[in-house]
C-alpha cells in the first residue's frame, strides 16, 4: 500500500512530545499508559492528580494523550483508568463472593484494590486474576483484621474452586488398572483439578449459604464490554460468620460440576501423601499410625475411602 | 455474492455471539443460527464445563473464533502460552477464520485486560503486522483485526486510524473484521466522518462485520455493547454491506443480555441490509 502523507488531523495538538518510531519507543508509551491505569482511582473513583514522581498527572497525560474539544487529555486517560478498575473489581468482585461475605463489599473492595496494586495481572486471562489473593492475603493481613485466617481460607476455597471448575484431567484409573499391583509398589497421582485443603474455619457451608440464591455462572470475557463501578453493599442481611473448626476438604469435580467433600483428617493425610509422591502402602501405615481414633476396622474403612476416591475419578496413573 | 479469502471463502450469513445465559437454551431447544462467534479465551481452559458445552454445541452448529488477548499492537512478543492454547482450540472447532483486535493490552507481561488504542505510525503498523503474520503462521487459520472504539488519541499519530488499518492488513496481507458500531463510537469521540472511514479501508480484505449497541455519556460515546443496533450504526452497516459485498455479520451483545430470541430478532434485522446487496448485484 502506498503510504500516505500525515494528515492534518493527526497533528492539531502542539506539544511534540514523545514520537514512536521503533518498538523501544511503543514500549515506553505502553508503560507509562499501563502505570496509569494500574494506578488506583481516588475514593471518588477519578484519576490521581499526582503522578508517581510528584509531577502533576495532567502533565503527564498531556504529554502523550491529545486533547479534544470536550475532553483534555486527563479526561481522556481517566476513562480508561476507570474501566480498568471497574473491570478487575467486577471480576473479583464475581469470583470471591465468600471472601466478600466476610469482608463486607466496602473492606473487599479495598482489599481488592491493595492486591491488584501489588499483584497486577500477569495472565491473558481474567480466570487468574486471583491466583495470589490468598498469598496476599497472609502477607498483609491488615486488610482483612480481624479476619484475616478465615478470609484467607475463604480465598484459598474459592481460587480451589476456579481450578476444579476448568482444570486440566487426566484419564482416571480403574480398579482393573491396578489390579495386582502390590500397596507397597503402587504410586498414584491426584488430578490436577483436586485441591486438598486444611482449613481453620468451615467456608464450605459458610459459602453455600452466600450463595443460596445465586445462579451457576461460567466466566464470560467479552468483547470490548464496559463495566460500571463496583456495587454497593447488599441489603441482605448477612451471613453469620463460621466458628473456628478445623475442616479438611476436597474440591474436585465430577460430570463437570464442582463439588467440595469434607474429608477425615487420616483421609486427607493419605491423599497428601500419595499427593508427594508416596506409595499407597506408605501413605496408608502413616496417617493410620498417627491417628488417634482407635475403634475402627482400618482395613474397611481405608478400602471404602479408596472405593469412593477411585469412583469419584481422582486418581491417575504415573508415566 | 462471494465472500473473500480472508473469511476462509465462506459465506457464513449472520452469526450470534454464544454468550453463557444462552447456553441452556441454545442446547435445549437448537435454534436455527447460521453461526456462532465464541470468545476464544472462555475456551482456552484445560477441561471441564466450558469445553463440554463448546462441544455440545460444535456438534450441532459452525463456530468462528474471536480472540480479545492475543494484543497484536503491544510491544511485547506474543504470549507463548496463548498462543499454544489458541492453536488447540482452533484445532478443535476448526474456525474458517480467526479474528482478534488491532490494539494493544498488556506490557513487560503486565495485563490490563483492557483493547487499548495504539499510536497509528508506520513504526507500530509494520511491528504489528510482524506480529500478526507470526500468530498466523502458527495458527494456520485466516486471521482477521477488528478496530476497537476508542476514548483517546496519541499525539505519536502519524496517520489516521483507517489508514493505519489500512497499513496493517496489507502488510499483514490479513482480513479486516469491521466493527461498524467501534466505527461510529470512535467517530463521534475523535470528530472524524464515519463514512471516511468505511470508504477508505480495503472492502476486498473485510472478511467478517461487527455491529452492536453503544451508550450516550455527555461529552464521549462508551461502547457498552448492552442495548439494540442504533439507526446511526444500522445506517453504516448498510454502507459498508455496500462496498464489502454479502459479508458474515455478528451482532455483539455482551452486557444485560435479554432473551435468546430478543437478540437473534436483533441479528437478522441485518438481513435487510444483505438481501438489499445481493438482490443490486
Amino acid at each position: 500500500m502506498k503510504r500516505s502523507k500525515p494528515t492534518n488531523s493527526a497533528n492539531q495538538s502542539s506539544p511534540p512530545v514523545r514520537p514512536v518510531h521503533s518498538r523501544e519507543d511503543l514500549r515506553e508509551l505502553q508503560r507509562t499508559m499501563a502505570n496509569a491505569l494500574f494506578r488506583p482511582l481516588t475514593p471518588r473513583w477519578g484519576m490521581q492528580k499526582s503522578w508517581t514522581d510528584g509531577r502533576s498527572t495532567r502533565h503527564v497525560a498531556a504529554e502523550f494523550i491529545k486533547p479534544n474539544d470536550r475532553l483534555s487529555s486527563f479526561e481522556r486517560l481517566e476513562i480508561y483508568n476507570r474501566q480498568y478498575w471497574f473491570r478487575l473489581l467486577d471480576c473479583l468482585h464475581d469470583d470471591y463472593p465468600g471472601v466478600r461475605a466476610v469482608l463486607g463489599t466496602k473492606k473487599f473492595t479495598r482489599l481488592a484494590t491493595a492486591y491488584l496494586t501489588k499483584y497486577q495481572s500477569n495472565s491473558y486471562t481474567l480466570r487468574d486474576l486471583g491466583d495470589r489473593l490468598e498469598q496476599f492475603i497472609q502477607e498483609e493481613p491488615a486488610w482483612t483484621t480481624p479476619h484475616a485466617i478465615l478470609a484467607a481460607d475463604m480465598a484459598k476455597f474459592e481460587w480451589a474452586q476456579t481450578v476444579a471448575f476448568d482444570g486440566p484431567s487426566k484419564r482416571s484409573i480403574s480398579a482393573d488398572d491396578i489390579l495386582g499391583t502390590s500397596p507397597d509398589e503402587l504410586t498414584l497421582c491426584l488430578q490436577p483439578y483436586l485441591s486438598l485443603l486444611l482449613l481453620n474455619y468451615a467456608v464450605d457451608d459458610f459459602l453455600i449459604a452466600v450463595k443460596k440464591n445465586d445462579e451457576d455462572a461460567l466466566r464470560g470475557e467479552a468483547s470490548n464490554a464496559i463495566h460500571s463501578a463496583p456495587r454497593g453493599s447488599s441489603r441482605r442481611k448477612p451471613v453469620r460468620l463460621p466458628k473456628k473448626q478445623q475442616v479438611f476438604l476436597a474440591v474436585h469435580r465430577y460430570d463437570n460440576q464442582v463439588y467440595s467433600k469434607r474429608l477425615e483428617a487420616e483421609e486427607y493425610q493419605i491423599l497428601t501423601a500419595i499427593g508427594r509422591g508416596e506409595t499407597v502402602a506408605a501413605a496408608c501405615e502413616a496417617a493410620i499410625t498417627q491417628s488417634t481414633k482407635t475403634d475402627l476396622n482400618w482395613t474397611d474403612t481405608v478400602k471404602s475411602w479408596f472405593d469412593v476416591w477411585t469412583a469419584l475419578g481422582w486418581f491417575f496413573l504415573p508415566r | 455474492m462471494p465472500a473473500n479469502q480472508f473469511n476462509g471463502f465462506t459465506d457464513y450469513g449472520i452469526g450470534i455471539g454464544l454468550r453463557v445465559p444462552h447456553f441452556r437454551h441454545i442446547l435445549a431447544e437448537k435454534p436455527v443460527v447460521d453461526w456462532f462467534e465464541i470468545i476464544s479465551e472462555n475456551f482456552m481452559v484445560d477441561g471441564g464445563r466450558p469445553l463440554e458445552v463448546l462441544d455440545q454445541i460444535l456438534e450441532q452448529y459452525r463456530v468462528v473464533q474471536h480472540g480479545v488477548a492475543t494484543y497484536f499492537g503491544s510491544a511485547d512478543d506474543l504470549d507463548k502460552t496463548h498462543l499454544r492454547k489458541l492453536k488447540r482450540l482452533v484445532r478443535r472447532t476448526n474456525t474458517p477464520w480467526l479474528s482478534d483486535h488491532l490494539c494493544w493490552g498488556s506490557v513487560d507481561g503486565r495485563y490490563t485486560h483492557d483493547l487499548l488504542p495504539m499510536p497509528y505510525t508506520f513504526a507500530v503498523a509494520k511491528h504489528t503486522a510482524e506480529k500478526i503474520k507470526a500468530a498466523r503462521d502458527v495458527l494456520e487459520v485466516p486471521i482477521c483485526v477488528e478496530n476497537v472504539s476508542s476514548y483517546a488519541e496519541y499525539h505519536a499519530s502519524e496517520m489516521t486510524e483507517w489508514e493505519f488499518l489500512s497499513e496493517v492488513v496489507e502488510l499483514a496481507d490479513c482480513g479486516i473484521l469491521l466493527d461498524v458500531n467501534n466505527i461510529y463510537v470512535s467517530s463521534k469521540n475523535h470528530s472524524f466522518n464515519p463514512y471516511d472511514y468505511l470508504d477508505n479501508v480495503p472492502h476486498h480484505r473485510v472478511g467478517q462485520i461487527h455491529i452492536a449497541g453503544h451508550s450516550k455519556f455527555e461529552k464521549y460515546i462508551l461502547d457498552t455493547h448492552d442495548h439494540p443496533v442504533l439507526d446511526p450504526v444500522w445506517k453504516l452497516y448498510a454502507h459498508a454491506i455496500k462496498l464489502t459485498g454479502n459479508t458474515a455479520t455478528l451482532l455483539e451483545w455482551d452486557d444485560r443480555i435479554p432473551t435468546f430470541e430478543e437478540v437473534h430478532r436483533e441479528a437478522l434485522k441485518a438481513n435487510k441490509f444483505r438481501e438489499s446487496v445481493v438482490a443490486a448485484s
